[in-house]
């Protein structure tokens, strides 16, 4: 970024200063027209200069533009591009070196502005994009703005409300409190009202009842009475008794004596209902003592003195209790004693629980802290597996136990024998194998040489006939050397019938015996017939056609024939000597087939040799 | 269970006699007297008007008839059917009459509560009681008998006089600090006399016999108050029904309150049992009565049309809006009633009139609910055993145990409105009572009853 930097700004600002200078320098430039399409189009392409360039110097004014050049160069600070002149008076003679320094240096100079430019250009458009993105920004969260603002506005004006609202609540509060106040001082007044009221009408009702009751009552009222028939005797059957200040007495005496009945009913209930519970209590006491006793041997110990003598107090006053609740008494030591013990009991009994759950919880949060909670699952994982493995083992065990208790039910003597026996018999037979297959190739192997030495016997056999052919062929040449023509062809005949074994070709050799002798005669030089012979042989290859071809061939024609082109022949014709050697060469080794094509050369040679007799 | 015939009756007037032997009714200005098992009349008295209020003296002895309009009282006797005797109160008039438990005196209140006259039938002594208070409770015996509590008004300040009955002399005396007593009433063991106050303030007040303020227990002010009151019969629980609709209940040993039960209308405890009276179709009415009935030698089975359905909870009960402008507004607990074990206490809530809840008092809690179709008219408990008999107006009797809920069609010819009931002391038979007739209605013994109403209960 640094370099880019500092390699941009002197572009820029030399751009900068190179526009300024044309802009002045307008006047003076001949194509100053054309600067000024620089100046506009401020990027000219590179095309576009050289075609400026062209346009700029003509024929005319070299001179003019070389000076012009010259200047604007030397303006920049280039050296110029006239050789140093001695004199003034001398004409200035243009530096061929300086202007193509001068040119190379613009050209850098061009490509870098060009980098320079493009670098600018992109981050021009980058600033550019930067821009646009800052703005939107910009108008983004100045509208956030905005929106918040409104919303503050919102919420104050709501905040406001509210207030208001609270105040109003509060007010309307007050009021009604006050209204309440108000309303509980108008009952209160209404009610002493309505007391006073009703006092004052009850005062005027008692005093007309009063009247009332003067008059009604005291009035001699001859309708108010009792009419009976008979006084009927009272239900206790005493007689009424006179009121007096004894009866007085007595009703009061009965009157507390009533109460204190119910006094001593209620207190009697009250002492069974305490007898219970002392009796609740001293078993309670009793269970805990039994309780903490064994449990306080070993802590006795730790907490010292304190516990032991509470607990030498509890025994005690557990004997003192008992010998007193035997008789039941509910004095107040006696109960301070007792609660007490049991409260002292009960913190004993409290603090242990409390250790104890500590401990516990203390216990519970170790092992939850360790790996409790993760192996309980996998604790569960761990069960399962084993009761799996377990399951299977069983099964196996049984299987096993089951399997020998087959074994030993069915077979206990013979089987096992036979089975070791059967191990040894396995053992030799394993071994007969090997030695089985061994002789078994052994004996491929003899077959094999007996085959190659029947097959070298077979050859042998052929060599030797062949050989015994050659010396017999040998042997006849040198006889026919001696002999005339027509013996030797008849011979020759009758040699190729002696040496084809195959009857088949007996009836053949016949045939061909008596034909060959027609055609020999009358096909001498006839290659016309042979090559017609040629083409037609593919299309009838069965062995009658065959015959009768053959019939109607001359006694060139032989089985390699077909596997001889027309141009093949035509050199055999050209030289007839020499590729009929290649062709005995060529058919002497081989099988049946090659024998007979052999014969046949042989006889087509003899043919050959018979042509070229001549 | 078995109905008997319907007899004639009117104005409510139907009562067992203490002894459970007869049972007394009025017909007009005819007393019948008839024996309880053979429902044969034992005796039949005229009287001289028509008969507003009957009344068995504790003897069984005597049966007084008031007819308050001609300021009347006639007595009858049940052993000597020619004795006769007449209290005439003459213009001072006549608003209540009772025996007194002694059974050989008439309390007699006059008019505009002048005085209380008490007649004796032994000897020709009266006796007047000055300044009996004007409410709705003013007099009270305990239940041995031997005294009687009188609330009285004197210079616009509650008094109580605490009289022997054996020879009506004043035992005690003492201002109460109320400002309008309106009841009082005597715990059953006869040691402490329960106060309360006018609805206009809740206030309860405890007097020992001998006069001693015991306790006095306030649950709120500036609010309608105390609606009902209730001993429970082991005296060792006062319950105290107010309008704010809930009930309180003070112990006896400190008077203070244990616990207090609401009456929501709404219940969510599932462990509540809520029965729903529901009306049966034909079809499963017909369906019902398929089923056996329980009952060997019971007569044809009446056809009853509804049914108790457990309702599952939550349960919202139909309530009444109360018209709070006027003056006794249907709201708060106007009835409640121990069982006679203690271990029941049965309430009402004015404005939920169709429900009746039963509240478990040795646990503290709410046993179950009845909701009725029509508003509840009355409810009693067994004499014997925690059963209560519920009508509400209907054709209908019902009866909860806690083994279960059933409702019984009341047979004969055209509707019998069941207004009122009441037990006869053994427990055995009840007196359905309507405008114009009356039946008896016999229930089985303790043990068949208790299985049916089981197998009643568990069918409904």
């Amino acid at each position: 970024m640094g370099d880019w930097m500092t390699v941009t700004d002197p572009g820029l600002s030399s751009e900068s200063k190179t526009i300024s200078q044309h802009t002045s320098e307008t006047k003076m430039s001949p194509s100053s027209l054309y600067s000024q399409q620089v100046l506009c189009s401020s990027i000219p392409l590179s095309k576009n200069v050289h075609s400026f360039f062209s346009a700029f110097c003509t024929e005319d004014n070299i001179e003019q533009s070389i000076s012009y050049l010259d200047q604007e160069l030397t303006t920049f600070g280039f050296p110029s591009l006239y050789e140093e002149s001695k004199g003034k008076e001398t004409k200035r003679e243009l530096n061929i070196v300086a202007v193509l320094n001068c040119m190379n240096e613009l050209l850098v100079l061009q490509r870098k502005n060009l980098l320079a430019q493009e670098n600018v250009e992109t981050q021009n458009l980058k600033l550019g994009s930067d821009m646009d993105h800052l703005q939107s920004c910009y108008s983004k969260l100045k509208e956030q703005l905005e929106t918040s603002r409104r919303e503050m506005i919102g919420l104050q004006e709501r905040d406001r409300q509210l207030q208001c609202k609270n105040r109003n609540l509060h007010q309307l509060l007050k009021n009604e409190k006050d209204e309440v106040q108000k309303l509980q001082n108008i009952i209160a007044s209404r009610a002493t009202q309505y007391n006073h009221d009703m006092k004052r009408k009850e005062r005027e009702y008692n005093k007309l009842k009063e009247r009332l009751h003067q008059l009604v009552m005291n009035k001699k009222d001859k309708k108010i009475a009792m009419d009976i028939l008979n006084y009927v005797g009272r239900a206790d059957g005493k007689r009424g008794s006179w009121r007096t200040g004894k009866t007085e007495a007595r009703n009061e005496d009965e009157m507390y004596k009533i109460l204190l009945n119910d006094y001593e009913y209620r207190q009697k209930q009250i002492l069974m209902e305490n007898a219970e519970l002392k009796k609740v209590l001293q078993q309670m006491k009793k269970e805990m003592i039994s309780l903490l006793s064994p449990q306080k041997k070993k802590p006795r110990e730790r907490v010292d003195d304190s516990t032991g003598t509470v607990i030498s107090d509890v025994e005690e006053d557990a004997g003192e209790l008992s010998r007193e609740s035997m008789w039941d008494l509910s004095c107040e030591t006696v109960r301070e004693q007792l609660t007490n013990s049991i409260r002292k009991q009960w913190r004993i009994l409290k603090s242990h629980v409390e250790k104890l759950d500590n401990q516990v919880s203390k216990v519970h949060l170790e092992g939850f802290n360790d790996e409790d909670v993760i192996s309980r699952q996998d604790h569960e994982q761990e069960t399962e597996k084993l009761e799996l493995e377990i399951q299977q083992c069983k099964e196996m065990i049984k299987t096993q136990q089951q399997l020998l208790q087959q074994q030993l039910a069915t077979a206990c003597d013979d089987d096992t024998t036979s089975l070791l026996r059967d191990c040894y018999l396995l053992e030799e037979k394993e071994r007969l194998k090997e030695e089985w297959s061994l002789f078994k190739e052994q004996k491929k192997n003899f077959e094999r040489e007996r085959r190659s030495f029947t097959e070298a016997a077979i050859r042998l056999g052929l060599e030797r006939k062949a050989f015994e052919e050659e010396r017999a062929s040998w042997l006849k040449q040198q006889f026919l050397n001696m002999t005339t023509f027509d013996h030797q062809n008849s011979e020759n005949v009758k040699l190729f019938s002696a040496f084809s074994g195959s009857s088949d070709q007996d009836n053949l050799t016949v045939h061909s015996r008596q034909l060959q002798k027609k055609p020999h005669s009358m096909s001498n030089g006839s290659p016309v017939c042979m090559s017609k012979l040629t083409k037609s042989l593919p299309a009838s290859p069965s062995t009658s056609d065959f015959c009768q071809t053959r019939s109607c061939v001359s006694e060139h024609s032989s089985i390699n024939v077909l596997n001889i082109t027309p141009e093949d022949i035509k050199p055999n014709q050209v030289g007839g000597e020499c590729t009929n050697q290649k062709w005995s060469v060529a058919s002497r080794p081989g099988s049946q087939e090659g024998c007979y094509s052999g014969c046949s050369l042989t006889y087509t040679n003899s043919h050959v040799e018979k042509d070229d007799l001549p | 269970m078995n109905f008997s015939e319907v007899f004639k009756l009117s104005g409510l007037l139907c009562k067992f006699s203490p002894d459970g032997k007869y049972l007394a009714s009025c017909v007009q200005y005819r007393l019948v007297v008839r024996d309880v098992n053979t429902l044969q009349i034992v005796q039949l008295y005229t009287c001289l008007d028509q008969i507003q209020h009957i009344e068995w003296s504790a003897d069984s002895l005597f049966i007084l008839c008031a007819m308050y309009k001609r300021g009347l009282v006639q007595v009858w006797s049940l052993e000597q059917p020619e004795w006769h005797c007449k209290i005439d109160e003459g213009s001072a008039g006549l608003v209540a009459s009772c025996w007194s438990p002694d059974g050989r005196h008439i309390l007699n209140t006059t008019e505009f509560h002048l005085r209380i006259t008490v007649w004796s039938l032994c000897t020709k002594s009266v006796s007047y009681i000055k300044y009996p208070k004007a409410c709705l409770q003013g007099t009270t015996f305990t239940r041995d008998g031997r005294y009687m509590a009188l609330a009285e008004r004197r210079d616009c300040k509650d008094y109580v006089s605490i009289f022997v009955c054996s020879d009506w002399q004043l035992l005690r005396h003492f201002d109460t600090d109320t400002q309008d007593l309106t009841g009082i009433e005597w715990a059953p063991n006869g040691c402490v006399l329960a106060v309360w106050d006018s609805c206009l303030e809740y206030k309860v007040l405890l007097y020992s016999l001998d006069g001693r303020l015991l306790s006095a227990y306030s649950a709120y002010e500036w609010s309608l108050g105390i609606k009902s009151v209730a001993w429970s019969p082991s005296s060792q629980f006062l319950a105290v029904g107010s309008y704010d609709g809930k009930v309180r209940i003070l112990n006896h040993v400190t008077w203070k309150m244990i616990t207090e039960f609401e009456h929501p209308a709404a219940i969510n405890n599932p462990k509540i049992v809520v029965y729903k009276e529901a009306e049966k179709s034909p079809q499963l009415g017909l369906g019902c009565l398929s089923f056996p009935p329980p009952r060997a030698g019971a007569g044809p089975l009446p056809t009853s049309e509804s049914k108790y359905e457990i309702a599952s909870v939550p349960v919202s009960l139909q309530t009444l809006k109360p018209v709070t402008d006027r003056a006794n507004p249907k709201i708060g607990i106007g009835m409640l009633a121990f069982s006679p074990d203690s271990y029941f206490l049965a309430t009402r809530n004015d404005n939920v009139p169709s429900a009746v809840w039963v509240w478990d008092i040795q646990k503290l809690r709410l046993f179950a609910v009845l909701e009725q179709l029509s508003p509840v008219r009355a409810f009693q408990w067994d004499p014997q055993q925690p059963r209560l008999a519920i009508c509400t107006g209907g054709s209908r009797v019902y009866l909860w145990s806690p083994a279960g809920c059933l409702s019984v069609q009341v047979p004969g010819e055209g509707d019998f409105a069941v207004l009122s009931l009441c037990w006869h002391l053994s427990g055995d038979s009840m007196a359905l009572l309507s405008k114009d007739h009356f039946c008896l209605c016999f229930l089985e013994t303790e043990a068949a009853v208790g299985t049916a109403c089981r197998q009643l209960g568990g069918h409904t």
